[in-house]
């Protein structure tokens, strides 16, 4: 009898946490290897439209991105709230995205050169005069594959 | 003197760390993919070429001015009515002989496209226009060929070409492929996007 009594008395064992630091490395690991750390630093206001006939832009290494918009308020001081382009780190004027496209396609490997893709990422209260200034370099610099990112939603959104 | 043994290395506070590592990197993942419209642009031609010779009727005009407004074959338009007119005007199917349109279920009016194939939808913005505009009239205008082209493919294929275009970019998808890419071809020949876009006014 005492044999079956002992046991009542003894309650619950604790529940081995040593497994623990193993759950949450796999975790830090698997978000280690998702994890695309941002390449550029925005300098421009970047508050994309809303369309919904949209396409994913897969492959992220074959794409080129573009910036444009007002500079962020921390920038205005220095170069006004008139809208620049951003390319890469920097603002830039229209005639070097010629430039930088032939920069871009230099550290690509040449049989990926014809599905690079520029990717717009345009303010949406930038006027289109820039942006058709940009496209015409693009045409001249022959990126023609263009792609205007815009955030998923009713693109009626985009008039208010 | 004796020989001790190393003592255990306390591994308490290596779940703390990991997890700090883990915070770090839940913060700074962004796993969401961009998305957004896909345009080719015409090559680059330097010297001026004469036009080709388009019959008015098979032209859509859309102007877009500096205030957001819009102008669509001469008469001002909400946003909101610029698909259903675009629609109407990709279905109208006007055409006779060897311009008729057999699948078109529009009123076959006189004075709008003769066919899908010849159709064109011209796009013209002022340098102030706002680029959110610009954005949501490309938007409705892709969206009226997307129409078009899902009911053609549903009549033909049994599903939408949206539906389509999404299984051929699925790798995870089992059927015939390249069945897919030429029942998608197909649909893009039978109503090809013929969006043309002018030099923004100034």
């Amino acid at each position: 009898m005492s044999k079956f009594k002992k046991k009542t008395n003894e309650g619950q064992p604790a529940i081995s946490t040593a497994s623990l630091p193993d759950i949450v490395f796999m975790l830090l690991f698997f978000f280690m290897v998702v994890t695309v750390m941002r390449q550029n630093t925005l300098m421009v206001q970047n508050k994309l439209p809303y369309a919904d006939q949209v396409e994913k832009l897969d492959k992220k290494d074959l794409v080129m991105y573009i910036y444009a918009g007002k500079p962020s308020p921390r920038y205005q001081e220095r170069f006004g709230t008139e809208a620049r382009i951003q390319l890469n780190d920097k603002f830039a004027s229209v005639s070097e995205v010629q430039q930088f496209i032939f920069a871009e396609r230099e550290t690509k490997r040449e049989e990926l050169i014809p599905y690079l893709t520029t990717a717009l990422k345009v303010d949406e209260e930038t006027n289109m005069g820039l942006v058709s200034d940009i496209k015409q370099e693009l045409r001249k610099a022959e990126a023609l594959k263009i792609n205007y990112t815009t955030l998923q939603g009713d693109a009626l959104r985009n008039m208010e | 003197m004796a020989r001790r043994d190393a003592p255990e290395v306390n591994a308490g506070s290596m779940a703390d760390i990991a997890f700090l590592l883990l915070i770090f990197f839940l913060v700074t993942t962004t796993i969401e993919t961009d998305s957004g419209i896909s345009r080719k642009l015409p090559p680059w031609q330097p010297e001026e070429q004469e036009p080709p010779v388009i019959k008015q009727r098979n032209i859509f005009t859309v102007l877009v001015n500096r205030n957001n407004e819009l102008l669509v074959e001469d008469e001002f338009m909400e946003i909101e009515e610029l698909r259903q007119a675009a629609f109407e005007f990709l279905d109208n199917g006007g055409g006779t002989g060897d311009e008729a349109c057999d699948f078109c279920q529009g009123p076959g009016d006189p004075s709008s496209s003769v066919n899908p194939q010849k159709a064109i939808i011209s796009l013209v913005n002022n340098r102030g226009t706002e680029y959110g505009t610009y954005i949501a009239v490309q938007n409705e205008l892709v969206a009226a060929y997307n129409q078009l082209r899902d009911r053609e493919a549903q009549r033909l294929y049994g599903k939408s070409f949206t539906q389509m275009e999404k299984e051929y970019n699925d790798p995870n998808y089992t059927g015939n492929k390249e069945k897919l890419k030429e029942q998608i071809g197909a649909i893009k020949d039978m109503i090809p996007q013929k969006l043309s876009e002018a030099e923004p006014t100034s």
